[in-house]
């Protein structure tokens, strides 16, 4: 049984697809990276899973289950009591993910006493010892510490502290880095799959960094506009993507073409809200399209190990099949 | 005698027996006309003084920001009334007087704004392309900030229309027997009991007024804002 | 200047910026030295990249560069006459050649202009050109950054991130500028279309004879976009050189810092991570020494009392005790 599993989760703001049946599952102790640029509906499919998409947003799927329970037909009070305990998130931007009128102490504690509870010098230790777990120099004098006296890393620190506060199952980091200096951004990466180890979560790691990902996940899914495109195990995605539109990110990176003059770059922008192409989304942009990518949207193939939604999938050589 | 609206007297007549609705018309020009002019003025003043402090910062922005604390820690119809009293008493000086009240208001809402805009990049790539301040202020900066002070400003009318009563009842603003609103409003207080249309047709000419300014205010905004044109 | 460089276009001499910070009542103001002592040259159609993290002051430089700020001293030289001592009206002459690019094209342009008066302000600005000779030149830059004509009456919220900022490349160049500083160009947007973008700013480059000077935090960019590069730590150069040098030899310990943190994607060019220790110490109250002794392994009593100077090593220059030293064991920190 896998920790998170999806079947054809859509969400919708009036007319509008955001995310467009997708189905995906997370195993126990699994790293799973989400990539796609802005708009592709990564985001959104995170928030669905945590139950955070507000009207007029709708979500749907035909399961949506988290270690066995329905996520979708659970009371809403006992799926706020799980999301936040078995499943955290943490946010892209952490200078605003914390409330600035609260001291970083208050606000973990608070997160504890919602879900686990106690008396007052329980909790207090407790929370010196979770930020003590995050690498927190000097945790109990950074207890009565202010957000704005804390830099981003710290921020960020604190809180993947709260969303370990309850020993999860489940961790979804928004682009947790994206907001961070490259060596902030190396330390806190490292202390995510560090504390992933050790607790054997699974962690969903949303980022429009490929490299990241190539790095740190097992299994990636590549979203664009809404849909899966591909996904699979990290390493066979990046060495022998299947989609053309992986294909054309990984291309579009600079050190993909260390020694040209020009960079691979891909034509064209992620279709907004209103024009979204008749047929595959991509089919716009896409160097190999032909008249039945351009009419019909295309499948998804193969099995949740390793899919893609394409009329002709590349082979190994990076060419579409015939 | 107050009478109810007969043929006659469309909306009735007020305590020394005139007719309620040509009052109404004819203190229409003059409430309008009090309103316009002190918002006018308030709103220009306000947006010259805001924009120059928020642009200028330093001494220029202090000295402005204290005088207008200074201006908003009075109360405000003592200020006016003292104001009036320099001037003497006339529509026109109680018109200024109320402006000049309820200027810090604008002042303060522009320079927030203004400072707000100030940090954006567009402002500095403005200044990098050569463009002078006169030009940052007004064509840059200025068209940014117009939101807020919209709504101030059609909000302000009203009050403009009540404080002018105010000032007409201590005998500073429109004189008796001149018909306009606000001190028809305030004269017919003490009726309000035994003649309820006195009171309530002046009350609700105001409120007909400032609910059609606030939405041409509305209209305006969304008007000059591009976003909301495809 | 005795060694006239013909092709020099931009040239800064020991710039630097302090501000005054006030901490209140019963506290000293602090200093807080943005820049410290940058000198650099930018030849003509060549890319200076500035490489650094949030706080180091390379925007502050940027800025320096266009002439937004005044650097508190130093020479800024371009081609030849020193931009500083000029008189205003020359100033404002010169400084139509250097332009800037900012990092969010949402806040770059004003959100009540179309994209035409945008793009004609300079010239309304700075020249006498009539309306019909403005439009026309307008056109023109537009084609040449890929916008259509169409998008000339229209406002900037109709369009996507990529495509503002080759508006705002285009206001960029409608004055001919030989200089553009390029302050993050292309954090803010998506992979395919940064390498858009950054195939752009290269093709007009080649076409104008552009200089730029490309701020940025992504090395992989810059790697891709450079010629020199410039590595600042805390207001501070800690190493510069030609691109090829400082990527296939990095020397300073906080350069190779910040390669081996930049994610690679494939694995055989993966660095082993250097870890860093720490955060970047706060401007306010920097540290003794080399400001980056906190977090460095090699660091040893001299570096946390005497500040290292810029050195020449080889074809960098590198400010480090440890390099100079030649006690940093780069096969042990690397293993």
């Amino acid at each position: 049984m896998s920790l998170l599993q999806l079947e054809n989760l859509s969400v919708t703001f009036g007319k509008f697809k955001a995310v467009n049946n997708i189905s995906y599952k997370v195993e126990e102790g699994e790293v799973l990276g989400i990539v796609g640029e802005s708009g592709s509906g990564k985001s959104v499919s995170s928030l669905s899973i945590m139950g955070l998409i507000d009207f007029p947003g709708k979500v749907e799927a035909d399961k949506l289950s988290f270690n066995g329970q329905d996520l979708l037909n659970m009371p809403e009070k006992q799926r706020r009591k799980l999301t936040g305990s078995e499943i955290a998130m943490i946010f892209q931007d952490p200078m605003t993910s914390l409330n600035p009128c609260f001291t970083v102490g208050y606000q973990i504690i608070e997160a504890l006493k919602t879900h686990q509870g106690g008396s007052k010098k329980e909790l207090n230790a407790r929370a010196v010892e979770l930020l003590n777990q995050v690498g927190i120099p000097a945790p109990e004098t950074r207890l009565s510490a202010y957000p704005h006296q804390l830099s981003g890393g710290m921020s960020q620190r604190v809180m993947i502290a709260m969303a370990i506060a309850c020993n999860p199952k489940l961790l979804i980091a928004d682009e947790p880095t994206t907001a961070l200096d490259v060596t902030i951004q190396a330390q806190i990466i490292d202390l995510l799959i560090d504390l992933q180890r050790q607790k054997q979560m699974g962690l969903v790691l949303i980022t429009h960094d490929l490299a990241l990902v190539a790095e740190v996940a097992h299994r990636v899914i590549v979203m664009y506009a809404g849909q899966i495109v591909e996904s699979g195990p990290a390493a066979e995605v990046f060495s022998t993507p299947k989609h053309p539109y992986t294909q054309a990110l990984l291309k579009s990176l600079p050190e993909s073409s260390v020694g040209q003059s020009r960079l691979d770059a891909l034509s064209g922008v992620v279709p907004g809200v209103y024009d979204r192409p008749a047929g595959c989304l991509l089919s716009p942009r896409c160097p190999y399209a032909t008249d039945l990518c351009r009419s019909t949207e295309p499948e998804t193939q193969g099995t949740l190990d390793r899919q893609v939604k394409c009329h002709t999938p590349l082979d190994v050589e990076g060419r579409p099949a015939a | 005698m107050a009478r109810w609206g007969n043929w006659s007297y469309l909306l009735g007549t007020d305590d020394v027996g005139r007719d309620i609705l040509s009052r109404l018309i004819h203190g229409a020009r003059l409430s309008i006309a009090v309103g316009i002019i002190s918002v006018t003025f308030s709103l220009f003043m306000g947006i010259l003084l805001g924009l120059t402090a928020g642009y200028c910062k330093g001494m220029i922005d202090t000295t402005i920001m204290r005088i207008v604390d200074i201006m908003l820690a009075m109360p405000s119809l003592l200020l006016a009334i003292a104001i009036v009293a320099i001037l003497g008493p006339s529509i026109i000086n109680a018109a200024l007087a109320i402006s000049i009240v309820s200027l810090p208001h604008y002042v303060r809402l522009t320079r927030a704004a203004t400072m707000a805009e100030m940090s954006r990049d567009y402002v500095t790539s403005s200044r990098v392309i050569g463009a002078s301040p006169l030009r940052l202020m007004f064509i840059c900066i200025l068209p940014n900030c117009l939101a807020p002070l919209i709504v101030q400003a059609t909000l302000g009318f009203s009050t403009a229309i009540l404080d002018m009563a105010a000032l007409g009842f201590l005998g500073l603003g429109a004189q008796p027997p001149t018909p306009e609103w606000g001190s028809m409003l305030a004269d017919a207080l003490q009726f309000v009991q035994r003649a309820w249309w006195v009171v309530t047709f002046p009350g609700l000419m105001i409120l007909i007024t400032v609910l059609a300014f606030n939405l041409m205010g509305d209209g305006l905004r969304d008007a000059l804002d591009p976003k909301l044109k495809q | 200047m005795s060694n006239t460089n013909k092709n020099l276009v931009l040239k800064g001499t020991e710039l630097r910026q302090h501000y005054v910070v006030s901490q209140g009542f019963f506290k000293e103001d602090a200093l807080v030295k943005a820049v410290d002592g940058i000198s650099f040259e930018l030849e003509r159609g060549k890319t200076l990249a500035v490489v650094g993290e949030s706080g180091c002051g390379k925007s502050t430089l940027g800025r320096m560069l266009t002439m937004i700020e005044t650097p508190t001293s130093g020479e800024l030289d371009y081609k030849g006459q020193n931009l500083l001592t000029l008189s205003k009206s020359e100033q404002m002459a010169l400084r139509q050649r250097i332009q800037i690019i900012f990092q969010n094209p949402y806040g770059s342009l004003n959100p009540r202009k179309k994209i035409g008066d945008i793009l004609e302000e300079p010239l309304v600005i700075n020249t006498k050109l009539t309306k019909a000779e403005r439009k026309q030149k307008a056109l023109a830059i537009m084609s040449k950054v890929g916008l259509k004509t169409e998008h000339y009456d229209r406002y900037p919220h109709m369009f996507s991130g990529g495509q503002r900022q080759r508006i705002a490349i285009a206001r960029g160049l409608m004055l001919d500028p030989n200089v553009i500083v390029a302050d993050e160009p292309v954090s803010a947007l998506d992979v395919s279309v940064q390498a858009q973008v950054l195939n752009l700013m290269m093709d007009l480059q080649e076409e104008f004879g552009l200089s730029y000077v490309f701020i940025s935090h992504d090395l992989s960019v810059v790697e891709h976009i450079a010629d020199e590069v410039m590595v600042m730590y805390l207001g501070k150069v800690v190493e510069q050189g030609p691109k090829e040098h400082i990527f296939a030899n990095p020397k300073h310990p906080y350069t190779l810092a910040l390669m081996s943190s930049t994610p690679q994607l494939s694995p055989d060019k993966r660095r082993k991570r250097i870890k860093l220790q720490g955060e970047l110490p706060s401007p306010l109250n920097p540290p003794s020494g080399c400001a980056f002794h906190g977090r460095c392994s090699f660091a040893n009593d001299r570096c946390k009392t005497e500040t290292p100077l810029l050195r020449r090593e080889g074809e960098q220059l590198i400010a480090c005790h440890a390099v100079e030293e030649q006690r940093m064991d780069l096969e042990e920190a690397l293993a």
